[in-house]
């Protein structure tokens, strides 16, 4: 029976974990808070996508990426650049010296649309454009590292250097990229006005549902051979190696997914948020994203939302209250996750809360518990 | 590119890179010596790196105060008593960290990425609540000030010989440390087998908890120097973190010679071409030349052994 | 005045009372022309648009990095605006009422900062905001005050390049600051060739090219030499101070910031080439004298900087400002440009909700082009069409103790113009 259970696509307790989930963010959220604040959880969840992931990549794979941010912003540049563009008719920037073209480019004496802004002007490319750019960088990077075996230790910091990288030049090139300011003042998406309170609540839904979307894709992975196939290179590369399978390309998939996930992120922060930056792009944001990640649990992507809401969540609260305790807050949140709680929110339901829940009810569900993340060596 | 300058300009641009070159390469030295030692000899990855840096630069700025108010005829000296001062705050921090925190973990080095990482947004906020959020100056005796000429084109920094010196000595240090001590036989002993070591009777949890206090000291002393040619504030660490941590992986990350080497490349390669290209330009093109050659060979420039 | 009941009697004054209350507001508008009775401003008259304005109160946002790398600059805005506030209360408030604020960190983040801007205009319900430092946090925070009809005063010099209905600038836009600069070294200096260098993002780079066409095409004979950018943050200077020692420039031009500032300095003066001599010149338009603070007087003596307020300006106003921030903040502290420019935001409001007799947005606005101040620090100001400031422009010399002595102040106010015919 267990192994039947295990092998479906969703056990009955996953099943669960889903439409408590589903229930949370289609209902729950939006019955209790206003547009503003369901705007701002639906920014939460864009780094969900990033954090699930991580789960994919970090958790089952055991490849940490320092530069998820990368990812997330080059799926958000694209659609701000599809955006801006939109909002950059010759009316509406007939104050330039030349109008129909971006305001921070006629700031920097462009005359013209450089030429590979062009295809952003149009919604499909750009929607695939927000996909496969971050898939393309991935695959690249993968390919060069996994190949040649790089790993754990090396492999975060070289990813890291990419986000120290791509910030610098995103900077650097303000003509083509708006520079520190990012692409900001998006109105329009298709004529449709995304500032407004309605426009919100859509695009939260959208959000949501594309969640679910993802989530439901990496649930396909993990319980697919590759999924356990991971999970054994994770903790044991070298025999399955020895077994035949080449280790490289399967690494190489799940951190283009894991970028493609990012990038859908990235493009529904823009989205909601209404601008893109820099910001989110450097090496500070993506070792935040990780720790949404470690948060909710390595090793579920359940956690990994659940990570992501409660530490924005936090950051939101605390630094509205105690803005100057907040780096203590959330400095202490890295320190106390690795140190006490290794498989974090998720572990903490597995391990203490639904055991007892089952004695309560005594239904007999047993709970699986999770394979702890802290014994496995990370490389 | 080179039409704009005479032939003697030409000869006076590459001394002065070159120099410019080989005070980034000091700085680089004296960063990465400390990184070198903790995530070499011991494979931890200690993120808080930049902030054990910047300990030692606000034990400089209180020293640099306390001589100017207390004994302001040895101020010109001063800063020989903060560097050790630096070493010995910034070393007895990172023996607290080790015992608090890292000896957990040293079977989890991605997780020691995340502790530090906590660890060190936790310094900086503590930083700016006892030394305020604005960088503080730290005033530099005068004969530590100014520069020499060489010749009418060519002048050198008296703090860039500074740093020079400084980076050398202290590698020696390190080397004479690491080489021919009991405690660097016992390092390395540790690195290579930790099981042997300690069954032949090395106390290996003391041995590490020095060697990562060793390292931090370094950076601490580190920190005390940047107050010459950088900034000293909360955030200033971060500043250092990439840099740092490429020019110790680029050269190989067990080895000591390798860290300089790759600190020498790196910091030439950077300035010959800040001289030629934007500012901006030179540093993302150093970083992607970095990047590309650690894909093309991911173990550094020397390699002690392949892999673990 | 802290009973909210209609049935108050300050909210139905006898005529007597209102006799009274007469007098005493004409002996004080003797004094303190400013102090006006709440009851005399019915709360359903003053906000007929649902801000967080009370009987007694009305509450403004104050925005700006707490946290982060900006914290470091943002600082002393914040202290001037809640000087100022302090001060309003103090002289009894706006229509009576105290100003309340509620202080929200952007934490050196964008989208905090819009995200911030957000709460306090739809949450909060904030009649004003006083807030942002960097041009990205600005540009970050604008489509949420246009779209909600927010009001912010923007306390930084900055690139110009934009007019909002929504936003009042108090501080100088890029053609106010430099070009008088400019001129100054040019003159007086005889300064012909200049080497422009600043930090990697779009307050130094426009300002650069405003400074490149102003020295090409209205200074005599001058030039540029060379013009260099390195990212926020680099700390390693050398190079381009190689760079500089051969091209022999007289002016350096500098707009470098934060991290970086300290570090170029002090590689500066290591070099040997000290500001002092003058050889070449460096004029900044980004130190001020908290960024003196970080970098050391010492390292950057003789160094011109030009902006429109220094702190050892010697009027009335100014020397009773900066004793009132020292007594507010501490003895240690510096008073920068910004930090000046920050305190004017709380009463430029001041006097435009006053000119209106309310603190709605689009009745503030209407009132504020032409609103004057001759209570400000650096002198007298007034609100241009356009939402900036006409303000004098100064030329300071840094001295080893980390203040400006002035050596130069434009003899008018010099009119703001964000979009400058011919500088494009």
């Amino acid at each position: 029976m267990m192994t039947n259970a295990s092998n479906r696509f969703l056990s009955r307790s996953e099943l669960i974990g889903f439409a408590v989930l589903a229930a949370i963010i289609f209902i729950v959220l939006p019955v209790m808070l206003d547009t503003f604040r369901l705007n701002l959880f639906g920014k939460y969840l864009t780094y969900a996508f990033v954090a699930i992931g991580l789960v994919l990549c970090w958790g089952a794979g055991g490849i940490l990426s320092l530069g998820q941010g990368v990812f997330f912003g080059l799926g958000g540049y694209c659609m701000a650049m599809f955006l801006k563009l939109e909002a950059s008719t010759p009316e509406n920037t007939a104050i330039q010296s030349t109008p129909g073209i971006p305001d921070f480019m006629d700031w920097n004496q462009l005359t013209a649309l450089p030429v590979w802004w062009e295809p952003f002007k149009v919604l499909p490319l750009a929607l695939l454009a927000v996909v496969l750019v971050p898939v393309v960088f991935a695959f690249i990077i993968g390919v060069a590292m996994f190949t040649r075996r790089v790993g754990g230790v090396y492999f975060a910091i070289i990813t890291q250097a990419f986000a120290a990288i791509l910030t610098i030049l995103i900077i650097g090139q303000q003509g083509y990229t708006g520079g520190v300011n990012g692409i900001t003042d998006l109105r329009t998406l298709l004529g449709w006005d995304i500032r407004t309170d309605e426009a919100k609540e859509v695009l939260y839904y959208v959000n949501g549902v594309l969640l679910f979307v993802v989530l439901f894709a990496a649930q396909f992975v993990r319980k697919s051979k590759l999924g356990r196939l991971l999970i054994a290179m994770r903790d044991q590369e070298d025999r399955v190696r020895f077994s035949g399978y080449n280790v490289a390309n399967f690494k190489i998939f799940v951190f283009c997914l894991g970028a493609a996930f990012a990038g859908i992120g990235g493009a529904m922060f823009t989205l909601q948020v209404g601008f893109m930056s820099p910001t989110l792009v450097g090496i500070v944001p993506s070792i935040e994203m990780v720790i949404f990640c470690a948060v909710g649990g390595r090793l579920s992507i359940l956690g990994a939302v659940y990570g992501a809401l409660l530490v924005n969540w936090a950051k939101t609260t605390f630094s509205e209250s105690f803005p100057e305790l907040w780096l203590l807050g959330l400095g202490g949140l890295f320190i106390a996750v690795v140190m006490a709680f290794p498989n974090g929110l998720a572990g903490i339901w597995a391990e203490q809360i639904a055991p007892r829940l089952a004695k309560l009810t005594k239904s007999g569900g047993a709970s699986v518990p999770l394979p702890d993340a802290a014994k496995s060596p990370a490389e | 590119m080179f039409s704009d300058y005479s032939m003697s300009e030409l000869g006076a641009i590459f001394a002065m890179q070159g120099f410019a070159g080989l005070i980034l390469f000091s700085v680089f030295v004296l960063m990465a010596l400390g990184l070198a030692i903790i995530f070499g000899q011991m494979g931890v990855i200690n993120m808080a790196h930049g902030e054990f840096m910047i300990l030692g630069a606000y034990v400089t700025y209180l020293m640099s105060n306390f001589f100017a108010d207390y004994m302001p005829a040895l101020f010109s000296m001063y800063f020989f008593v903060a560097m050790i001062l630096a070493f010995i705050a910034s070393g007895a921090l990172g023996l607290f960290v080790e015992w608090a925190m890292i000896r957990h973990l040293y079977k989890r080095p991605l997780d020691t990425l995340l502790a530090t990482w906590g660890l060190s947004l936790i310094l900086q906020q503590i930083y700016r609540s006892v030394f305020g959020a604005r960088e503080v100056g730290v005033s530099i005796p005068d004969w530590m000030m100014g520069s020499l000429p060489v010749t009418d084109l060519i002048e050198v920094p008296i703090n860039g010989i500074f740093v020079m010196v400084l980076a050398v000595s202290i590698s020696l240090a390190v080397y004479i440390l690491m080489f021919k001590s009991v405690w660097g036989r016992q390092v390395r002993a540790i690195n290579q087998n930790r099981v042997m070591a300690g069954a032949v009777g090395i106390n290996t949890e003391w041995t590490d908890r020095l060697t990562f206090g060793i390292g931090c000291g370094v950076a601490g002393v580190a920190g005390a120097a940047f107050t010459m040619i950088g900034s000293t504030g909360p955030t200033a660490g971060q500043l250092y973190i990439v840099d740092t941590f490429l020019v110790v992986v680029f050269g190989g990350a067990a080895s000591l010679l390798g860290t300089i080497a790759s600190a020498f490349s790196i910091s030439q390669a950077q300035s010959i071409m800040e001289f030629f290209l934007s500012g901006s330009m030179a540093k993302v093109l150093t970083l992607l030349t970095v990047v590309g050659i650690l894909m093309i060979r991911p173990q550094g420039l020397f390699a002690l052994k392949l892999r673990k | 005045m802290s009973d909210k009941s209609p049935k108050s009697p300050f909210a139905a004054p006898s005529r007597r009372a209102v006799l009274a209350g007469g007098a005493a507001a004409l002996t004080a508008s003797l004094f303190t022309p400013k102090a006006l009775r709440a009851a005399d401003y019915p709360t359903a008259e003053v906000n007929t648009t649902g801000l967080a304005v009370t009987d007694d109160t009305v509450t403004i946002g104050i925005l700006h990095s707490i946290t982060g790398t900006m914290a470091i600059s943002e600082t002393g805005s914040v202290q001037a605006e809640k000087l100022a506030i302090d001060q309003i209360n103090a002289q009894g408030g706006i229509l009576g009422r105290k100003i309340e604020y509620i202080q929200e960190d952007g934490a050196s983040d964008w989208p905090t900062f819009a995200e911030k801007a957000k709460k306090l205009l739809v949450n909060d319900k904030v009649a004003s905001v006083m807030g942002c430092w960097t041009s990205a946090s600005r540009k970050a925070v604008l489509p949420v005050f246009e779209q909600y009809n927010g009001f912010l005063y923007y306390p930084t010099f900055y690139e110009g390049l934009e007019e909002s209905p929504n936003v009042i600038y108090t501080g100088q836009e890029a053609t106010q600051q430099i070009i008088a600069g400019l001129d100054w070294v040019s003159e007086t200096k005889g300064a012909k060739s200049f080497y422009l260098l600043g930090s990697d993002y779009i307050w130094p780079r426009t300002s650069n090219k405003i400074a490149r066409k102003h020295i090409e095409n209205f200074l005599d004979g001058a030039k540029v030499v060379g013009e260099e950018y390195y990212p926020l943050g680099h700390t390693q200077f050398n190079s381009v101070i190689n760079k500089i020692r051969l091209k022999k420039p007289d002016v350096i031009y500098a707009i470098v910031v934060g991290g970086s500032n300290v570090a170029f300095y002090k590689q500066l003066t290591a070099a040997g080439i000290d500001p002092a001599a003058e050889k070449p010149i460096v004029l900044t338009i980004s130190v001020t004298e908290d960024e003196i603070r970080g970098i050391g007087g010492e390292n950057i003596e003789g160094a011109y900087a030009c902006m429109k307020y220094f702190q050892s300006l010697e009027n009335e106003n100014n020397v009773a400002f900066v004793k009132a921030f020292k007594e507010m903040w501490g003895e240690d502290i510096v008073i920068g440009d910004v930090t000046q420019a920050a305190y004017l935001g709380p009463w430029l409001w001041k006097a435009a909700v006053e000119k209106a007799g309310s603190f709605d947005v689009d009745k503030v606005r209407a009132a504020t082009p032409g609103i004057e101040l001759t209570s400000a620090p650096e002198g007298y100001v007034k609100v241009h069409e356009n939402h900036h400031l006409w303000s004098k422009t100064r030329v300071g010399r840094a001295q080893a103790d980390g203040q400006y002595d002035v050596v130069f102040e434009t003899a008018d106010l010099v009119e703001p113009d964000p979009f400058p015919e011919g500088y494009q």
